[in-house]
């Protein structure tokens, strides 16, 4: 199993103190909590991309090689780009080029994107969401297997004998993920090409995403890449934690009383209850997220966010320092203890893909 | 068997609302020939979680059930008080946060009630259109109650409860559910994604 954290890279008004962190705080925050996650022994970092206020990481590939020039562990991930409203060739090139320089620590989450003024103003309609999706990542998918591609679509300019360069590392193209919460097209999706699924299941119970999850494992079984429990699955997380769990709930209230998702919504105990949020002890935290296994199955890659709702970094490293010590050390054990053998451990990385090709 | 769905949006102990919706349901009950589970959902009780539905995209706990139930039922009557010339608020809370599709020609029969009659048009401009959105069937017969349709007129508000839900037994017999596609058990293959199908 992998374990990471994943930042949406909100500026975020700290509802306890008032204050709010500049652009340039926050976004020096997000690289110190790459470092931290690769410090305390975590496997993945992954940065959202958004193109509006209150979110300052547009420019994903731009922050991950620089976060790649200053770990040496870490993969280096996405959560999402945005497969719709970027021109599939620039992500074919930023991509290729990071994983050179990241020495092949890279792979990446497709995603459509759910602010719909961000559509209009890169020039698309949000509702060819799901075509756009689908069209650009099948030419995104060629561009990083064939050296000359000749191309004709929907959506971009014709393309006739180009080159994507730099070539994918090793000709290894980055393993890809394709995130969604409610389309059975992008699990579809995710089947047809062998690719990785992850849920992003959070915000909302358990049912739902047991559906779409088991949809991609039929499908992936029925496109050839292997039986059902051997697709590639990954999972959202959202914790905080404390030694004692009184104190847990006590100082996170207030965030989760105004966070910009649920904010003033239902109460901290009904959305514990209804969603994979956790609000209490190291032990708490462990116990629930082996519960994620008991509803989708063996999975390989296991996402915390940590990181919105206003926290101060001080907090959010502490966070990441009893995530790396205290639960994922245990989850690591008890996943693998649990593990069949055939059902792959991790999500394919560089090194196993090259082993891959060549044999 | 059949099962009639019965929304209420009245918030008074006891509510005029409420009381139309009760007789709307039993004599609908009754044109089904007695054969009918009917369940009664209460939109005060479901308030608060009706807004956090809204706020979180989910229905949670009891809610969740109330959804369930009215997406599930043969046939539904929904019931508001007019306020300011239009449904309540909570009423329309209700609709906004049932799945897209689950009305789709499910046979309803809508009431309203309020101080005068003077209000009884919302029904037409306010409520019909807000269904036909949602690709309900909507039964010819709506049924208006002001406050002195309760006192006065005998047999005037009980002829139009009985037109009505005549109108509702008669489209739910002859109108069995529809069987809907689940795109997670049967998918489009991605060939036909791909293909633009």
């Amino acid at each position: 199993m992998q374990f990471g954290i994943f930042t949406v890279g909100d500026v975020t008004r700290d509802p306890t103190t008032g204050s709010v962190p500049s652009e340039a705080e926050r976004i020096k925050a997000m690289v110190a909590i790459a470092d931290r996650a690769e410090e305390v022994g975590l496997d993945v970092f992954a940065t959202g991309e958004h193109h509006n206020p209150p979110f300052v990481p547009s420019s994903p590939t731009t922050m991950l090689g620089y976060i790649a020039a200053r770990t040496e562990r870490l993969i280096l991930s996405t959560a999402t780009t945005l497969i719709t409203t970027n021109d599939p060739v620039k992500i074919a090139e930023d991509f290729a080029m990071l994983q050179h320089l990241a020495g092949g620590r890279v792979d990446l989450m497709m995603g459509r994107g759910n602010t719909a003024p961000v559509y209009p103003w890169f020039g698309k309609d949000i509702r060819d969401g799901i075509d756009l999706a689908i069209e650009n990542y099948h030419l995104l998918h060629r561009l990083w297997r064939e050296d000359v591609v000749d191309w004709e679509g929907r959506f971009r300019t014709p393309l006739q004998s180009f080159t994507s360069t730099p070539r994918p590392l090793d000709d290894v193209p980055p393993f890809v993920w394709h995130g969604s919460i409610r389309s059975p097209e992008i699990a579809e999706q995710a089947a047809y090409y062998g690719d990785g699924f992850f849920a992003n299941h959070i915000f909302w119970p358990k049912e739902h995403f047991q559906r779409l999850i088991g949809l991609y494992r039929r499908r992936y079984e029925h496109y050839g890449h292997g039986s059902a429990d051997q697709a590639i699955v990954g999972l959202g997380g959202q914790v905080f934690m404390r030694k004692n769990s009184q104190d847990a709930v006590g100082e996170f209230r207030p965030y989760f009383d105004n966070a910009p998702v649920y904010g003033h919504g239902p109460s901290l105990e009904e959305f514990t209850a209804e969603t994979p949020l956790t609000v209490g002890s190291p032990q708490q935290v462990i116990d629930k997220t082996l519960t994620f296994r008991d509803s989708f199955g063996d999975y390989q890659r296991q996402l915390f966010l940590m990181d919105h709702a206003g926290l101060p970094l001080k907090t959010v490293l502490e966070q990441i320092d009893m995530l790396g010590e205290e639960v994922v050390p245990v989850l690591r054990k008890e996943f693998e203890a649990l593990r069949p053998a055939h059902v792959p451990a991790t999500a394919p990385t560089h090194a196993s893909r090259i082993t891959e090709e060549v044999r | 068997m059949s099962t009639l769905a019965v929304v209420s949006a009245g918030l008074g102990q006891p509510s005029a609302t409420r009381l139309l919706a009760d007789r709307l349901a039993a004599a609908t009950s009754a044109a089904l020939g007695g054969d009918a589970a009917v369940e009664k959902i209460e939109l005060r009780d479901h308030a608060h979680a009706m807004v956090d539905a809204t706020l979180t995209g989910f229905p949670s706990g009891t809610f969740r059930a109330a959804v369930e139930t009215v997406a599930n039922a043969d046939g539904l009557i929904a019931v508001t008080p007019i306020y300011s010339a239009s449904y309540s608020g909570l009423f329309k809370s209700f609709f906004d946060v049932l799945e897209r599709d689950v009305l789709d020609g499910k046979p309803v029969l809508l009431g309203a009630t309020g101080g005068t009659e003077r209000h009884s048009l919302a029904i037409d401009f306010a409520m019909r259109p807000l269904f036909a959105y949602l690709r309900a069937a909507v039964v010819p017969t709506a049924v208006y109650a002001a406050s002195e349709d309760w006192g006065g007129g005998a047999g005037r508000l009980a002829d139009r409860v009985t037109r009505a839900a005549g109108e509702l037994a008669a489209l739910m017999d002859a109108r069995p559910a529809p069987a809907k596609a689940d795109p997670y058990d049967d998918p489009v293959p991605f060939e036909d994604l791909l293909a633009g199908g």
